[in-house]
């Protein structure tokens, strides 16, 4: 909780944040100018100096040298409240969303109870209108108690307020009752988020089958195992007209059979995770990139564990090309925090998941860095691209918006400590690791959620 | 004596990582981190622990006061006994702890264990586990105590590799350039990986040959193309059974699991025994005097013949001598070369 007691929840009346490089792919802007946000909205973000009368109380912040953006929109992270509380509470969740310049998370609902009833979904909305600092979009269930044999009652969720539906972790296996989920789901207008796992082919496997795997002994998880499922779906999408949103697609093959998809016109969408696009298999070994400067491991490292699994070289390659090509739309954090005891155990043992809001723009730099992805594009996929996916008027900084605004440094160096987190779950193998680029201020409605610009810009 | 000489050679100033601690082998989790002039060193001494086994007084106080524990999660006489024996004629106090599987929760209780054990002041605790890793989870919470991996999961058993590389020496000397056939489930087999490693090393061409669902493709495509893949000698797959054994010097038979069939790996145990059961028939295409090795126990009928298991050129039996020898040297090496700090 150190980092909510560094966060100032305070609310200027106006705030004027002047000079820095304002990167709205909303707008197709990338200009040096003033941003200027009153009431709660922005009032403008556009090339220049702001020339007009300032507001009475306006507070000037100089953010020359840094970027400012719209507040990210995260499609995919898990909350874990209410049910799992000693992993995450929607109040620490919040604020490590905060801390990572996420001003909107999408949580998933394998929760217990899980959402798959209008008042579960109630609940969070109003957990997280009183102890959350950045808003909160639930998704429902697809099925039941997330148990894949009957419909939630979907439409009520959505009037309840959801914004898609996923069974996330335990993806629908009976083809015939996702056909049915995609065809009841039009009734909503929203789309079916579908984690591509044929369990049947995974069976007990915790690492990317490959060489790897096999070196370590561990079980594997073929990448045709979401293939199967994602060429599945894409059918019944076809078939039904339903929305289909790919959650952290991870493979090459993947997104060959999203790209042609696209090509035929269907509604299908998709995301991708920080990790998959940054690590590879080999961190299961002990492996680390240099560029990322992070400290030597051991094999077997339980923080590696995650599904679908860190793959390999060639599936990195291809989901970089395919995010820089928006063949990916999106970026999502999938952000798993799980307590010490969760991952202190046998590879085989480990729950699955990295916490990874706080670190996802750090780590997501680096494909800047190595000139695999230019900035713009960059804070596209982490704003524009999934509002548009949710359908919502977020992720932009056009007049009258809220004022969800990120202030980044792209050179500021950090060591990640995770014993500072905000979040619970310090779940996360770039523990002690150096990132170059950071958030250094989070603007929710106007008020900061996160700021540390004193330290950068000596204001 | 023998015993002092490899003594006095010491460890090899090597590597970093979880088994060394200050330039010195501090646990044996697996062959992957082992040079070819320390696994010479391990084999000779066990040279010197094949001399006291025989001795008419098997006994030799090297290790008194000394504590092995041995932790096994996996029922296995044999292993757990090689060990016991081992440690008991160096005149190392033993301790011998199984647990049962059902009672076997999360590795914060395997963790938990482990520490009491470090507590109670073992020196050396040798463990066996289903799970792929764990002894490397040890290895990197224990502060005071050595860890001897005796099998995790599919991974490493790197004693039994030890075991056959010995074999193999003392009946045909080096196994550089020998052909070595691993045969049978080398998917599942932590055998046959630290064997991969172990006979690499010494510069033996290994053939793996077994049904296509139990080989593991994977391993052998990245084989040399990557830094850290297994092995660094000379490997292949060939599932004709006839044309793995032509010519060959060794075959290691591996066992095979029941359980192979029930996850529909193999039809039936009896067309796997048509296809790939070692026999007499079958072992003649070898070299006349192959030598035939089965970490044990063996299901005769389905991947040996009985006539080969029991056969002339079976040396089952010494490799469970050879087995006492090696966990000897290597409870000596670890004991006796590296400083104790407390």
């Amino acid at each position: 909780m150190v980092q909510a007691l560094m966060t100032t929840e305070e609310r200027p009346h106006a705030l004027l944040l002047r000079g820095g490089r304002i990167l709205d792919p909303s707008q197709g802007l990338d200009v040096v100018g003033d941003v200027l946000v009153q009431e709660g909205r922005v009032r403008r973000a556009a090339r220049g100096a702001w020339r007009g009368e300032l507001p009475s109380g306006c507070q000037v912040i100089d953010v020359r040298g840094l970027v400012v953006a719209p507040g990210f929109v995260d499609l995919h992270c898990h909350l874990r409240e209410p049910g799992y509380e000693a992993k995450e509470t929607i109040a620490t969740g919040t604020r490590a969303a905060a801390w990572g310049g996420f001003t909107t998370v999408c949580c998933m609902p394998n929760t217990d109870p899980p959402l798959d009833t209008a008042a579960a979904v109630a609940f969070v909305l109003e957990r997280a209108r009183q102890q959350g600092v950045v808003r909160v979009l639930p998704i429902g269930c697809v099925t039941r108690g997330r148990s894949g044999v009957q419909l939630a009652d979907m439409a009520d969720l959505a009037k309840a307020g959801v914004v898609a539906f996923s069974d996330d972790g335990d993806p629908v296996a009976d083809a015939h009752l996702m056909r049915q989920a995609f065809s009841y789901s039009r009734l909503t207008g929203l789309p079916i988020i579908n984690h591509c796992q044929d369990k049947a082919i995974t069976r007990e496997g915790v690492v990317n089958e490959g060489w790897v795997a096999s070196r370590l002994g561990l079980r594997g998880a073929p990448a045709a195992a979401e293939e199967v499922m994602v060429a599945r779906d894409i059918a019944l999408a076809a078939l039904t007209g339903g929305r289909l949103h790919l959650a952290h697609v991870s493979t090459a093959g993947s997104v060959e059979l999203l790209r042609r998809a696209k090509a035929r016109g269907l509604p299908v969408t998709a995301e991708v995770t920080p990790h998959h696009l940054m690590f590879t298999d080999e961190w299961v070994l002990g492996y680390r990139d240099e560029g990322l400067r992070a400290p030597a491991a051991f094999p077997y490292d339980t923080t590696t564990k995650v599904n679908p699994p860190l793959r390999a070289q060639g599936d990195v390659q291809a989901l970089r090309r395919a995010l820089k090509e928006g063949v990916v739309d999106a970026i999502a954090t999938d952000h798993a925090p799980h307590t010490l005891l969760d991952k202190l155990c046998t590879y085989d043992e480990a729950a699955f998941g990295i916490s990874g809001l706080e670190t996802a723009l750090g780590l997501l730099m680096g494909l800047v860095q190595q000139e695999a992805l230019d900035l713009p594009t960059l804070i596209n996929r982490l704003t524009a691209a999934p509002a548009a996916i949710l359908g919502l008027p977020l992720g932009t900084l056009k007049e009258g918006s809220p004022a969800d605004v990120v202030v980044i440094d792209p050179d500021r160096e950090w060591v990640v400590d995770v014993a500072a987190f905000a979040s619970k779950g310090r779940n996360t193998p770039l523990a002690g690791a150096t990132l170059k680029g950071k958030v250094v201020a989070t603007l929710f409605g106007g008020a900061f959620v996160h700021n540390e610009l004193a330290m950068t810009s000596g204001h | 004596m023998q015993l002092e000489q490899a003594a006095a050679t010491g460890w090899p100033e090597q590597g970093k990582g979880l088994a060394f601690q200050e330039g010195r082998r501090r646990h044996v989790l697996d062959l992957d981190d082992f040079s070819r002039a320390e696994m010479e060193m391990v084999l000779s001494t066990t040279d010197a622990m094949r001399e006291v086994l025989g001795r008419e007084i098997k006994k030799a106080p090297t290790l008194r006061g000394k504590s092995v524990m041995t932790v096994f999660y996996e029922p296995s006489t044999r292993t757990r006994v090689s060990f016991e024996q081992a440690a008991k004629i160096l005149s190392a106090d033993v301790v011998n702890l199984s647990v049962q599987a059902s009672s076997v929760t999360k590795g914060e209780s395997l963790l938990d264990t482990l520490r009491t054990l470090e507590a109670l002041r073992a020196d050396v605790v040798v463990i066996r586990h289903p799970h792929a890793g764990a002894p490397y989870l040890l290895a990197r919470h224990l502060q005071r105590v050595s860890v001897i991996n005796a099998g995790d999961g599919a991974h490493a058993h790197p004693t039994q590799a030890l075991l056959d590389l010995y074999t193999i020496r003392q009946h045909q000397g080096s196994p550089e350039g020998a052909k070595v056939v691993i045969l049978g489930d080398v998917t599942h087999s932590r055998v046959a990986r630290s064997n991969l490693w172990g006979l690499g090393l010494m510069g033996a061409h290994v053939v793996l040959c077994g049904p296509p669902t139990l080989i593991p493709w994977e391993l052998v495509e990245e084989r040399g193309r990557r830094p850290d893949s297994i092995g660094t000698g000379h490997v292949e797959v060939e599932t004709r059974i006839e044309r793995a054994l032509d010519g060959a010097d060794v075959v290691m038979v591996l066992r095979l699991q029941h359980e192979r069939q029930e996850a529909g790996l193999l039809p039936s145990l009896r067309e796997y025994a048509r296809l790939y059961q070692l026999n007499e028939e079958r072992l003649a295409l070898a070299k006349p005097k192959a030598l035939v090795l089965h970490p044990g126990p063996m299901n005769e009928g389905v991947e040996i013949s009985p006539g080969v298991a029991h056969g002339a050129q079976s040396v089952v039996q010494e490799q469970v001598t050879n087995g006492v020898a090696i966990r000897m040297a290597l409870l000596y090496l670890l004991l006796t070369r590296h400083p104790r700090r407390e």
